[in-house]
C-alpha cells in the first residue's frame, strides 16, 4: 500500500474486502462478548447457590 | 501412560488449568492479530491477478480451516467421552461447537464476498461451498442435540454419536476440489508447503495463529462456564464461589 486512498478504496474492491473485515470482527468479537457473559451468569448463579446453601 | 489425559478429566483441575491459561491467550490473540492485520492489509503486495481483492484470504483461510479443525476436535473429544466416558471431554464438544459453527458462518460469508469480484457470483452449489454449509448445519445439529434432553447424559451421548457420524463431512469438505470439478481454488496451504511468496504467506501464518489463539481463549471460557454449570452441586464450586 502506497497511499491512504488505495488502502481505503483496496483498488475497487473495497466493497467486498472491508465488509468481509468487517463481518469477521463483528462475529468474532459478539461470541467473545457472549462468552464472558456466560461465564459472569454461570459464576453468579454458583455464588448464589453457595450462599443460599449456606444459610 | 494416559495419567495426564485422566487427569484432564477432573473438572476442578480442568477448571483451575482453564482460568489460569485464559489471559495469556487472550493476550496472544490480540497481538497475533493487529500483526496479521498489518502484514495483510499494509504489508503484503497485491496479487497479480486477483489485485486486491485477494487480501480476503487473510479472513476466509483462517476460518475455513478453524471450522474443520473445532469438528475435528469435536469428533476426537466425543470419541473420548464415549469410549473412556470421561464427561469432561462432553463438556469440551458442547463449549466448542458454536465457536465452529461461527467460523463456518464467517468462512461462507467471506467466500462468498470474495466469490462476488473473482467468479462472478457470491453462491454456487458447487461440492467446496455445498458440504462447508452442511457443516454449518452439522453444528447447529450438535447443539440442538446435546441441549434437546433433559439428562445431560444422554444428550452428551447423543451428540458425540451425531458428531462421530458427521465427521465423515470433514473429508468430503477437504477433497471435494480434487474429486469433483469446482469454481472453489485447490487449497492454499498444504503440508508439503504453498506457492505463495513469503510477502504473502507470513500474514496469512500471522492470522492463522491468530485465528486458533482467539479459538482456545475463547474454548476456555466457554469451558469455565460449561463446567460450572454441570458441577454446581460439587463441593468444590461451592468452595470456589465462597472465595
Amino acid at each position: 500500500m502506497h497511499s491512504w486512498h488505495e488502502f481505503v478504496t483496496m483498488g475497487g474492491y473495497a466493497p467486498y474486502v472491508w465488509p468481509a473485515y468487517g463481518i469477521v470482527f463483528v462475529v468474532l468479537l459478539g461470541a467473545a462478548w457472549f462468552a464472558r457473559r456466560d461465564l459472569r451468569l454461570a459464576l453468579a448463579r454458583a455464588a448464589h447457590r453457595a450462599h443460599e446453601m449456606h444459610k | 501412560m494416559f495419567t495426564w489425559f485422566h487427569k484432564l478429566g477432573s473438572p476442578p483441575l480442568l477448571y483451575r488449568l482453564a482460568t489460569r491459561v485464559s489471559p495469556w491467550f487472550m493476550a496472544l490473540t490480540l497481538i497475533l492479530i493487529v500483526a496479521g492485520l498489518v502484514g495483510g492489509l499494509v504489508l503484503a503486495p497485491p496479487d497479480y491477478q486477483q489485485g486486491d481483492g485477494f487480501r480476503i484470504i487473510y479472513v476466509h483461510v483462517p476460518s475455513a480451516i478453524l471450522s474443520l479443525m473445532v469438528f475435528a476436535l469435536m469428533a476426537g473429544a466425543s470419541a473420548v467421552g464415549l469410549i473412556w466416558r470421561l464427561r469432561m471431554a462432553h463438556a469440551v464438544t458442547i463449549a466448542a461447537a458454536p465457536i465452529g459453527a461461527a467460523f463456518t458462518f464467517l468462512a461462507l460469508v467471506t467466500g462468498s464476498l470474495w466469490g462476488k469480484p473473482m467468479w462472478g457470483t457470491y453462491w454456487v452449489w458447487d461440492a467446496r461451498l455445498t458440504s462447508e454449509l452442511v457443516l454449518l448445519f452439522l453444528y447447529f445439529g450438535a447443539i440442538a442435540i446435546i441441549r434437546a434432553f433433559s439428562d445431560q447424559r444422554t444428550g452428551d451421548r447423543a451428540g458425540a454419536v451425531f458428531v462421530l457420524v458427521g465427521a465423515v463431512d470433514l473429508p468430503i469438505i477437504h477433497y471435494s476440489v480434487q474429486w469433483w470439478a469446482t469454481l472453489h481454488q485447490g487449497a492454499t496451504l498444504k503440508l508439503s508447503g504453498s506457492n505463495m511468496p513469503t510477502s504473502m504467506l507470513w500474514p496469512l501464518l500471522t492470522m492463522m495463529a491468530a485465528f486458533t489463539c482467539y479459538f482456545i481463549w475463547l474454548l476456555v471460557l466457554r469451558l469455565r462456564a460449561e463446567i460450572l454449570r454441570r458441577e454446581w452441586r460439587a463441593s468444590w464450586v461451592e468452595r470456589l464461589s465462597a472465595e
